[in-house]
């Protein structure tokens, strides 16, 4: 290989200005023999391949139906920035809805009560929250499970005993657990926001099943779920306008730091590393131009023998 | 200036056991610092968002 290189371009690759390489390689172009028409003919050839490709590629594209669906629109969450962390009276009051609307059908098993110590609650209300649920604990010294108010370190109860029991209940649906829920949908909280508040009327053609409702930011547009956020649907402990929108904003926000609790941290670290890693990068550069002064001022000549 | 940075050789950089001690302390300080300017910065930029600015409103 190296020697047929050095056949073609000889001398001409170890010089800086390398004209001679240009004219030589033009010269084994193997289309300068073809006639005029021959020319043509190949280019007109490969233009009406390329055009067939793309076309069959389009027609094909336009025919897929089952992609059909409602992409949600991507809302100005305020967690959304780089360095912007949760709001967390919004997770306080995303907590409120799930519990008093979201919680009647969908089981929360991967968040603790301890958990809601210092994001959205004191530990005497997160003790609260969890002292008011009931929690099948067991068994006894006489093998029986009993029941006893929560303590902080149980997880969040399942509304129903088992997946059967929660199929069985709502019409063969299984309502999933919103513990990451987020990180578990395509569009994340836009998703979560959307489904909650696009619920309409079902366009002509698309028939339910009993007990079905529509929704077009649901793949297939047919959902077991009702609606379940109206405006003034509870009254929030601080006095925010309970608006259906409302209402899905916190509980997506809620939602969002179920499925990613380290969120806040996460961008507390961005900063330290940001800050970190530009020092060193600083250092390391530094250290560079410093060892490499002298290779780089360096001249080296040449002198034959005599 | 010359007198204060061959003081300085000759009390931290000298020896070893100076020149670790001295790592040792300035990295203390370093840290500590850098890490409250960037709790700081992180809490300026998420003011009124942080649980820390709310839980007045819920603490007895």
């Amino acid at each position: 290989m190296a020697a047929s290189v050095g056949r073609i371009c000889g001398a001409g690759l170890l010089k800086p200005t390398c004209g001679l390489t240009t004219s030589q390689i033009s010269s084994f172009s193997t289309t300068r023999e073809w006639t005029r028409g021959r020319k043509a003919l190949i280019s007109t050839l490969g233009v009406l391949a390329g055009g067939a490709g793309a076309l069959v590629l389009a027609l094909d594209q336009s025919v897929k139906a089952s992609d059909l669906e409602l992409h949600p629109p991507k809302n100005p969450w305020n967690h959304k920035g780089i360095l912007s962390s949760l709001d967390h009276a919004s997770v306080r009051r995303g907590y409120q809805v799930y519990k008093q609307v979201c919680a009647a059908c969908h089981s929360m098993r991967f968040v603790a009560y301890r958990d809601l110590v210092g994001v959205s609650h004191t530990e005497d209300e997160a003790k609260a929250e969890a002292e008011e649920q009931l929690i099948t604990d067991g068994p006894d010294e006489n093998g029986n499970m009993f029941q006893r108010p929560g303590k902080l370190s149980d997880y969040f109860p399942n509304p129903y005993a088992n997946e059967e029991a929660a199929r069985a209940a709502n019409n063969g649906a299984f309502p999933p657990d919103l513990s990451y829920i987020v990180s578990a949908r395509h569009g994340g909280e836009d998703y979560v926001f959307s489904l909650l508040t696009g619920y309409c009327e079902a366009p002509a053609g698309i028939v339910l099943r009993e007990g079905q409702y529509y929704n077009p930011y649901f793949p297939g547009g047919a959902i077991s779920m009702a609606q379940a956020l109206f405006n003034e649907v509870l009254e929030y402990d601080d006095g925010t306008p309970a608006s259906a929108s409302q209402l899905a904003k916190d509980v997506a926000t809620f939602l969002k730091w179920t499925a990613e609790p380290e969120h806040d941290d996460r961008k507390r670290m961005i900063i330290k590393a940001t800050g970190i890693f530009s020092l060193l990068i600083a250092v390391t550069f530094y250290i560079k131009r410093h060892k490499w002064i002298s290779l780089k001022t360096r001249k080296i000549e040449f002198k034959p023998r005599k | 200036m010359a007198g204060l940075s061959s003081t300085i050789y000759n009390s931290v950089f000298k020896r070893t056991s100076t020149f670790a001690l001295a790592c040792v302390g300035a990295v203390f300080f370093f840290e500590r610092s850098f890490d409250l300017t960037s709790e700081l910065l992180f809490d300026k930029i998420n003011e009124g968002k942080l649980w820390k600015h709310i839980k007045h409103n819920y603490e007895k």
